[in-house]
């Protein structure tokens, strides 16, 4: 059983060296520094977009407003951020509360997360359409310099992307109150007897992923330079199939930091590999759903029989 | 009288129905009584293709936990490009246009079965990657010119009788048809009983891998139906056709009062949310709100409905 469990736990690494070696194979000229930085640096912002909605999916619930708020945060910050920074970085903690604020709600009433969020998604579009009717804006100097730093040996988005998951790994997976938090997704009953307050780790955890959306969104626009409300409305479901790649489940608080990250790299490179492949524009988006079918097969024949045994 | 008010109230479907009369109401009082029919008709023949691809997303929400169809707007699109493809506006070829979507579209529910039963994928990136795959599909197949539906599609699809669009009432007929189904047959029962209890339904010795494949196929049949309407309805098929139905088709489900843990459906629910969904818009536009604020207010009032219709009751 041990072998079983390796390997499910490997499993998103081999995928995202395979996508990666299929790369280099199609386009050798990738496999240079700058070709490296150049295809992964999209997978920042989707990976801190998939770290946010893992939180969520730790405590049981799925976040359908990432995306849309990911897309808010950018215009926040290409207009008021840039203007006045004091009131921009007020109004970005602003949201992280009302993220919070939305757990709480979740919980005391006990509400289905999906439709709220999806009501919540409609909330951030509308708001991001208010503040930038058509796209605009300007990302302030020292965001466009954060993620155009140019790292000796090493390209900046992969250490970045090693840095995220290492930093979430030891906070959810090794601290006390990680499992605290990950309890919450598997017995909330078995936690609330134990004295645990849900109320408080929902909300936390909803803060977190306020907090990784609102990283999600400057990175993106320190790398888009100016901002749009819809840019990443795509987000949303690029980051529940990172969580899903990267061996988390939608129960029981069973997901995976460093799992998350590499699903999101995933994403990121087989949408390069398939523009390197020369396949039709027509296909590009039905490729894509046709390796994250492939990756999830290998994943149920890895773990053919875990349930019973 | 108080059993039945208090029937009423548990119905679940009763405050979708108070809440588009309320919007309807408060449409009509600002424009001082003008255009009041006009908007219901208009209302009806644009919530007649929410709610068929709406009783196909609850008869899947109802099928348990997790259970959620996102290639809806994928075969919409489908169907739509195979039904003007096949038919080629030529009248004689309508019925063959007909079936050849259908087909394709229930070939995407089987598909959808086969990557969550066999690969064992969650419905929800099992359905999302196909839609990918059918999207393609639908994009490389339907390449080229805008091909007209034959006109007695297009009469059919924008039909009416007294202010009532004809397509209303065949839906109508349908959601009758699906109540009894749900109510009445062994298949209905089925998909109540895997909602509320797999195991459980399991172990009563119930077919739940047939009930799922069915339901699934259902869904995909319903979103079929839902192509061939609207491109009938809107001169054609277009390759963005589906996409206001991700997130209406979940939207009319829940705040209609189906149960998201599965187990528990409402039909009725289904037209009071779908009408009320389109009689807001209708308002916000009627005020004259901004795209921006009319996107906030959708938000929250979605966000109220259910916070007023309450949550999940404790189930065990």
């Amino acid at each position: 059983m041990i072998t079983r469990r390796f390997l499910r736990q490997a499993l998103p690494f081999i995928s995202l060296l395979i996508v990666l070696l299929a790369t280099f194979y199609v386009q050798p000229r990738a496999m240079s520094y700058f070709g490296l930085n150049l295809m992964l640096q999209y997978a920042i912002p989707i990976a801190l977009a998939t770290i946010a909605q893992m939180f969520v999916i730790t405590v049981n619930d799925l976040d359908l407003s990432i995306g849309p708020f990911v897309g808010l945060v950018g215009c926040i910050a290409a207009t008021l951020l840039f203007e006045q920074p004091v009131l921009g970085i007020l109004v970005l903690l602003l949201l992280i509360a009302a993220y919070g604020a939305v757990g709480a709600l979740i919980h005391v009433r006990n509400l289905p997360s999906i439709v709220v969020t999806l009501g919540l998604s409609f909330v951030w579009l509308g708001i991001a359409v208010l503040i930038l009717p058509s796209p605009g804006g300007k990302a302030p100097d020292w965001l466009k310099a954060i993620m155009g730093v140019q790292l000796p040996v090493v390209p900046f988005p992969i250490v970045a992307a090693v840095v995220i998951g290492l930093v979430v790994h030891v906070a959810l997976m090794t601290s006390s109150y990680g499992v605290v938090a990950r309890g919450a997704g598997g017995n909330p009953k078995a936690l609330t007897r134990a004295g645990w307050s849900m109320l408080r780790t929902k909300v936390i955890m909803y803060m977190l992923a306020g907090f990784f959306g609102v990283l999600s969104g400057l990175a993106l626009l320190g790398l888009t330079t100016s901002a749009d409300a819809h840019v990443a409305d795509r987000y949303t479901l690029y980051s529940i199939a990172g969580v899903i790649l990267g061996g988390g489940e939608f129960m029981g608080g069973r997901v995976s930091p460093m799992g998350a990250v590499v699903g999101a790299l995933t994403l990121a490179l087989a949408g390069a590999f398939l523009i390197f492949l020369k396949i039709s524009p027509d296909w590009q988006i039905g490729a894509q759903g046709a390796i994250l079918i492939i990756v999830l097969a290998l994943r149920a024949l890895v773990t053919y029989g875990e349930k019973t045994a | 009288m108080t059993g039945f008010l208090a029937r009423l109230r548990n119905s679940g479907w009763i405050w979708s129905f108070a809440a588009a009369a309320l919007v309807w109401l408060a449409t009509i009082a600002y424009t001082g009584g003008q255009g009041a029919g006009e908007i219901l008709t208009a209302a009806l023949s644009f919530a007649t293709f929410t709610i068929i691809v709406g009783l196909g997303q609850m008869m899947v929400i109802t099928s348990g936990p997790g259970n959620v169809d996102l290639s809806i707007p994928a075969t919409i699109t489908l169907a739509g490009v195979v039904a003007m493809k096949v038919m080629d506006t030529d009248t004689s070829r309508l019925l063959i246009g007909v079936l050849a979507a259908l087909a394709a579209a229930m070939l995407v529910g089987v598909f959808n079965y086969v990557l969550i039963r066999l690969l064992r994928i969650p419905p929800i990136i099992a359905t999302l990657s196909s839609s990918f795959l059918v999207l393609s599909t639908a994009i490389s197949y339907g390449r080229g010119i805008r091909i007209k539906p034959p006109p007695p599609l297009a009469e059919i699809a924008t039909m009416r009788v007294l202010g009532v669009p004809v397509a209303a009432i065949l839906v109508l007929l349908l959601s009758l048809l699906l109540a009894l189904v749900l109510r009445r047959t062994l298949y209905g029962r089925s998909v109540l009983a895997v909602g509320q209890n797999m195991r459980a339904a399991w172990l009563a010795g119930l077919a739940v891998d047939r009930t799922r494949f069915l339901t699934y196929v259902l869904s995909s049949f319903l979103a079929g139906v839902c192509g061939i309407l609207l491109s009938g309805f809107s001169g054609g098929a277009a390759l963005n056709m589906g996409e206001e139905f991700l997130l209406a088709s979940i939207a009319v489900v829940v705040i209609g009062g189906t149960s998201v843990a599965g187990g528990r459906a409402n039909v009725p629910g289904i037209w009071g949310a779908a009408l009320f969904m389109y009689l807001l818009v209708t308002m916000l536009n009627t005020f004259g709100a901004s795209a921006g604020i009319r996107l906030i207010l959708t938000g929250l009032i979605i966000i109220a409905v259910i916070v007023i219709a309450g949550g999940e009751k404790e189930q065990r």
